[in-house]
């Protein structure tokens, strides 16, 4: 055990930090401040969108704050976890290593005095940073326009109400769905040259997982981001799938859950990155 | 000379999947400007991408000055890779790409614009280098992509095709930097099918087909090995039909050609120290007055040739 300690403080812990904050503030820029991200952006603001013009055309009455909390959650629920997080963090994480490849430009890196594991790392925490500003801001943007238009029985249900605490989940919901749908992605981007139908096979995994035995249910994202929500929105329909009740589980539990299945998923994405070799022709 | 100071292939093959890459190639190259030579697909760029890690070979070992990729940080502080990929992260100009680049040493701020500067202006890319690579034509992004493979100072250089695209006077500039660094002492492994080019600043070659080395060192002992294809070699004289005729009375050349411009006479013959000995025996004679004498096939074109037995070209 004192090797153990020995050896991780012989590492090159402060080299590591400094060419880790270097890759990320490359790495940000190139996620955010391009064209191509546009898609994302539609997918993050699409609701804020809706929600402002609602807030600039319609009339709210108090008797329906209520309705639009449950609404506010159903778009978290339905939308942001189910398609927004999803399809955003698709997009963000699998450009990290594979969209590289098809650049042909990921060879840049691995010709850099870096560690694979440290430029991997590097990469998802600036695939997360990206996503948590995007989704993170478009939930906030979200809740404010929301109650915004309730003048001050909004301002009194968000200060003096469960209003705070309602947003402080939900950010906790975006962020723990940015970094678990983005370890997931980052690796499946690793594994596979396109990785677009294996992530539909996720989405149609996390689909049918609440009807799964208890064990397999511990494999999902949404599954624990569910716990964490809220309010929870009774579904109707299809939707009724996306939101049967499953065992009861602490917010704590279902937080430790999600960061445990996410810190497997990297280490095997460190073990994969190792070993990745640079072939473009046959990307 | 230590495996600190060697570039070292041991018995390295690499498949990938069934498709031979290398196949039980080892080599050992000393400091110096060593040219891989060989046609499309032979195996020259992946012996580069296995020296460098960007693959990692089937069985074998490779070590460069004693360091492998494994250690990432100690390796890539010694070697640069100039790789035959012309693409770059899209939206960069040349000065963000060499300056990034070397902020993944670890460098400070202010060193990393000191050599970012003093690479881009070496490669005479100064005042181009606040526009986009995007807007670079094909030479320039060439030397931009050498340009920070040399930024950071290595000791061991890699250059794939490194001449592809540059006009002559960006060649003859690559070419007198190649013969500076290695006059500093560095390794230098290029491949390239301008040939001729290379030939000069070259020290030794690896010649390289179908996966397969077929012969590798000085240029000179490479060709005197290729025992089966007579030696020609070019004498300047005042009498080249009299020098011909006089070494085929000896019995001696297989082969005679006048020089263009009636000048010289090319001989070509199976025993090269024998050829010598008997020419220095007819200009002792005093029959020929002769003004120089030189090899006229131990040049790399000629041995591709005669090894490889197509036109060079590689890529």
């Amino acid at each position: 055990m004192s090797a153990l300690v020995d050896t991780l403080r012989q590492q090159p812990w402060t080299l590591w930090w400094i060419q880790a904050k270097r890759i990320l503030r490359i790495e940000v820029r190139r996620n955010l401040l391009t064209w191509r991200a546009a898609w994302i952006y539609f997918l993050a603001f699409v609701p804020t969108a809706i929600i402002l013009i609602h807030f600039l055309f319609d009339r709210h009455l108090q008797f329906s704050l209520a309705d639009d909390t449950d609404i506010l959650a159903a778009i978290v629920q339905f939308y942001y976890i189910r398609l927004g997080i999803f399809f955003g963090c698709l997009g963000i994480f699998s450009r990290l290593i594979r969209g590289e490849m098809i650049e042909r430009s990921l060879h840049l890196y691995l010709l850099a005095p870096v560690r694979r594991e440290v430029l991997l790392l590097a990469k998802f925490a600036s695939g997360a940073i990206s996503a948590v500003l995007l989704f993170g801001s478009a939930m906030v943007a979200n809740f404010a326009l929301m109650y915004a238009s309730y003048g001050a029985a909004g301002q009194e249900y968000v200060f003096n109400g469960p209003g705070l605490g309602q947003i402080e989940a939900y950010l906790g919901v975006v962020v723990l769905g940015c970094i678990g749908y983005g370890a997931v992605f980052l690796l499946l981007s690793m594994m596979f040259r396109n990785p677009t139908p294996a992530a539909m096979l996720v989405l149609g995994w996390e689909a049918i997982n609440p009807v799964m035995p208890s064990l397999l249910q511990k494999i999902s994202v949404a599954s624990y981001l569910k716990h964490l929500m809220p309010i929870t929105v009774p579904g109707k329909g299809i939707f009724a799938l996306l939101s049967v009740q499953t065992e009861p589980v602490s917010g704590w539990i279902a937080t430790m859950g999600l960061l445990l299945l996410t810190a497997v998923v990297l280490a095997y994405s460190c073990i994969r990155i190792r070993t990745l070799e640079i072939r473009y022709t046959t990307e | 000379m230590t495996t600190n100071d060697l570039i070292l292939f041991e018995d390295v093959s690499k498949f990938y999947g069934e498709v031979l890459g290398v196949n039980r190639v080892s080599l050992s190259l000393p400091p110096g400007v060593t040219t891989l030579v060989g046609p499309n697909g032979s195996g020259k760029s992946t012996l580069m991408n296995l020296m460098t890690g960007l693959v990692q070979p089937s069985s074998g070992r490779i070590s460069v000055l004693g360091m492998t990729p494994g250690d990432p940080n100690a390796f890539f502080r010694e070697v640069g890779y100039c790789t035959q990929f012309d693409s770059f992260p899209r939206g960069l100009t040349g000065w963000e790409f060499v300056f990034d680049s070397l902020l993944l040493h670890g460098m400070s701020g202010m060193d990393a614009h000191r050599l970012a500067s003093e690479a881009l202006a070496r490669l005479g890319l100064t005042d181009a280098a606040y526009r986009k690579i995007a807007g670079y034509s094909k030479g320039m992004r060439q030397k931009v992509r050498l340009a920070q493979a040399v930024a950071h100072h290595p000791r061991v250089l890699v250059l794939d095709e490194p001449l592809n695209g540059l006009d002559p006077m960006a060649r003859a500039e690559s070419l007198a930097l190649f013969e500076e660094l290695s006059r500093q002492g560095m390794h230098l492994v290029i491949s390239s099918h301008i040939l001729d080019e290379v030939d000069r600043i070259s020290d030794r070659v690896v010649l390289i087909t179908g996966g397969y080395l077929v012969a590798q060192g000085d240029i000179h002992a490479v060709r005197r090995e290729v025992r089966d294809k007579p030696m020609q070699v070019l004498i300047r004289c005042d009498r080249p039909e009299l020098l011909a005729s006089r070494m085929f009375t000896l019995n001696h050349c297989v082969e005679a050609r006048l020089h263009a411009d009636g000048g010289g006479v090319f001989l070509r013959t199976t025993d090269i120290d024998e050829f010598y000995r008997l020419l220095n025996g007819i200009a002792t004679e005093g029959l020929v007055n002769i003004e120089a004498v030189a090899p006229a096939d131990d040049d790399t074109q000629a041995i591709y040739q005669y090894l490889i037995g197509s036109e060079g070209g590689a890529s």
